[in-house]
């Protein structure tokens, strides 16, 4: 049981990563990037409702009927998303201005939705949430790595101080959204294709 | 500008400067996933733009003569995901009813609308940025064209190129999203309209 646990972990972080393995939840992958501040929120938030919302729909999964399964998910994670909505909006109101819709979007992101169909609905509540964790922690890392290329190339700052020197041009164009798009078609590129040379029997990669 | 032309810079504008796909990033999972052949993202784009055109709409409707006058906006987001969902149940249901050759073509993608996050997304920029009842039916009608628009031209491109060699870990989602990122920089070259705020 241990062993299994370890290895979900790892695989949620490495081979199955829900962002460069399995391309989901990419709206807010670029929408957030373009700055590490909002980026490290937003990933809060979608840990939080991913393991939340994973725990919840493991704990109620023999009682929720097949037909309004979809419903019901969606219902269990709009209240998280709410909850962290109203928090962020309460303690930092200007990174909540930034990010704007952004925050409710969570509710469609498709790594959660996806996560509460294929793995809580099936599974009991100790290895969903860890799941839902482990998910979480391999979005965040992907998201952190995009922003720090983003933004430091971009605008030539690190969490809004500068790192390069004043004689430095900004590339706009990475801090816009094709920018976005090409940065994470390069990660994907990278990672997948390293991910991709390995052996899956190794277990664990990056 | 009288409300006419007003309307149909909005309306522009959604598609085409602010194309909530490639300026937003909304929708993005089923413009990777479902665009390998045009036939498939025309029938996902149709529904896109039927539901979003009718739903963003409603949702001004329950958002400003409902939730603010109780004084319930921070309800807002659990009520707009809910009558999307009911929106395209019922008309699920009633496709299904009607026609067999519609259902076959269109109503097989509704259930996947309901997490499609260009419909909630609209009516969250439709809040965000505090549009009348007039300028929300140009946004959502304009948006989900303009939604439509990218994946028919990606699945174009996609076609295209279906046959050609391309190194491992770029295959699928790699080139997909180099392709959207060209789109992108195309589409920022329209910026010429710009929508009266």
């Amino acid at each position: 049981m241990k062993t299994a646990a370890r290895r979900l972990f790892l695989e949620n972080l490495g081979a199955n990563n829900p962002v460069f393995a399995q391309v989901l939840g990419i709206c807010s992958t670029l929408a957030v990037t373009n700055r590490v501040r909002n980026t490290v929120v937003m990933s809060l938030g979608v840990i939080f409702t991913l393991t939340a919302a994973n725990l919840i729909v493991s704990l109620l999964r023999r009682h929720i009927p097949a037909r309004v399964r979809m419903m019901s998910e969606v219902l269990i994670i709009a209240t998280f998303v709410l909850l962290f909505d109203i928090l962020l909006r309460a303690f930092s109101p200007e990174i909540s201005r930034q990010l704007g819709p952004y925050v409710g979007l969570i509710i469609t992101n498709c790594i959660i939705m996806g996560r509460a169909e294929a793995f809580a609905l099936s599974h009991p509540p100790g290895l969903s949430a860890l799941d839902g964790l482990s998910s979480g922690l391999g979005y965040a890392y992907v998201l952190l790595l995009i922003a720090t290329i983003r933004e430091i190339l971009g605008a030539g700052t690190f969490l809004e101080m500068r790192v390069l020197g004043e004689g430095w041009m900004p590339w706009t164009l990475l801090a816009m959204a094709p920018g976005a798009f090409f940065v994470l078609a390069l990660l994907v590129w990278i990672l997948k294709g390293w991910v991709l040379a390995r052996p899956a029997a190794e277990g664990s990669p990056s | 500008m009288n409300p006419f032309t007003a309307w149909f810079a909005l309306f522009f504008a959604a598609v085409f400067t602010q194309n909530i796909l490639l300026t937003n990033y909304l929708g993005m999972c089923p413009f990777l996933g479902a665009s390998r052949e045009i036939k498939t993202s025309f029938g996902l784009g149709a529904a896109v733009v039927f539901v979003m055109t009718f739903t963003t709409p409603l949702n001004w409707i329950l958002y400003h003569r409902l939730l603010i006058p109780l004084g319930l906006e921070y309800l807002g987001l659990i009520v707009f995901i809910c009558l999307i969902a009911a929106f395209t149940q019922l008309i699920e249901l009633v496709i299904e009813r009607v026609s067999d050759a519609l259902y076959a073509s269109l109503g097989i993608f509704l259930p996947l609308i309901t997490v499609n996050c260009a419909i909630l997304g609209a009516s969250l920029f439709m809040v965000a940025r505090s549009y009348t009842f007039l300028q929300t039916t140009a946004y959502g009608f304009g948006g989900g064209l303009g939604w439509m628009l990218a994946i028919l031209a990606m699945a174009g491109i996609r076609q295209r190129i279906a046959k050609n060699r391309l190194p491992r870990g770029l295959e699928g989602a790699g080139i997909a999203l180099i392709i959207a990122g060209l789109m992108a920089m195309a589409f920022t070259g329209f910026t010429g309209i710009t929508a009266p705020s």
